[in-house]
């Protein structure tokens, strides 16, 4: 359901700066909206995101309620060696989510 | 109707009862994010170091038609080497219901320092970005945004 878009270049030059674009489909409901009912509705929104190049971490987000709704995010990083980039989402009522991309640096 | 001068009926007088429950419902509810409540949950990541203006870029449109998806930038001017790079960036806004919008870790080997995400506004208010270097130094910039549609506000069906 909520395949993450990732968006990293397949080449780069060694020391290059790259930026990494990424997207994932969730519904990041506050938790301060009511239904036509009144009823509150639950919080259920993604709460970390965890980049790691090689498995070394590169960045990591925390995300609140006022992240939108499919919570796009870019960041950057210099392309050291060829390898898997990995990517996980984590949020309420145990989501969990990963991703990953390969990058050819050279 | 309300102005019949026969004078309230029983109706009348538990509708207007209801009424005032319901105010006094809502009074209990979390106030939304203030300046002040911004100025807390920065001085919970910052201490008493001191804040100071520069560094710190934000690109944000100053004029937001529909509060639900902004586009929001941060970079930070840091030559991001092993001795001199940002660690957080941490963004902050007035009038949400809870300050915090998102808080960024990177490291040396991000490069560049900077991000960027989509975020919602629930009112027209300041958005503040706080960026804390290796050396413990804190660097912010504000921006002012308005918007005419605000998130967290609709009703669902």
């Amino acid at each position: 359901m909520a395949r993450p878009l990732i968006n990293v270049p397949q080449k780069a030059t060694r020391g290059q700066v790259i930026e990494i674009k990424t997207l994932i489909s969730h519904i990041m409901e506050t938790g301060f909206r009511h239904d036509n009912v009144g009823q509150r509705i639950p919080r259920n929104i993604i709460t970390t995101f965890v980049a790691r190049y090689n498995g070394e971490e590169i960045f990591r987000a925390d995300l609140f309620p006022a992240i939108a709704a499919n919570p796009f995010l870019t960041f950057s990083t210099v392309a050291t060696e060829s390898g898997t980039i990995d990517f996980e989402w984590t949020g309420d009522n145990g989501f969990h989510e990963t991703g990953s991309a390969k990058i050819t640096v050279e | 109707m309300h102005n019949d001068t026969k004078g309230a009926t029983r109706r009348d007088m538990l509708l207007a009862g209801v009424a005032g429950l319901g105010a006094a419902l809502i009074k209990i509810e979390p106030a939304a994010a203030t300046p002040d409540s911004m100025k807390q949950a920065i001085h919970q990541i910052v201490g008493e170091a001191p804040v100071r203006k520069g560094k710190v870029t934000i690109d944000v449109p100053t004029l937001v038609e529909n509060g639900n998806t902004v586009a929001l930038a941060i970079s930070v001017d840091s030559p991001m080497t092993k001795d001199d790079y940002v660690k957080t960036i941490h963004v902050f806004n007035e009038k949400n219901p809870l300050p915090n919008v998102i808080s960024a870790h990177l490291g040396p080997r991000a490069g560049r320092a900077k991000i960027s995400t989509r975020f919602r506004l629930a009112d027209t208010q300041t958005i503040v970005a706080v960026a804390e270097l290796s050396d413990g130094s804190f660097w912010s910039a504000s921006a002012d945004v308005i918007v005419t549609l605000a998130a967290c506000l609709e009703s669902l069906d």
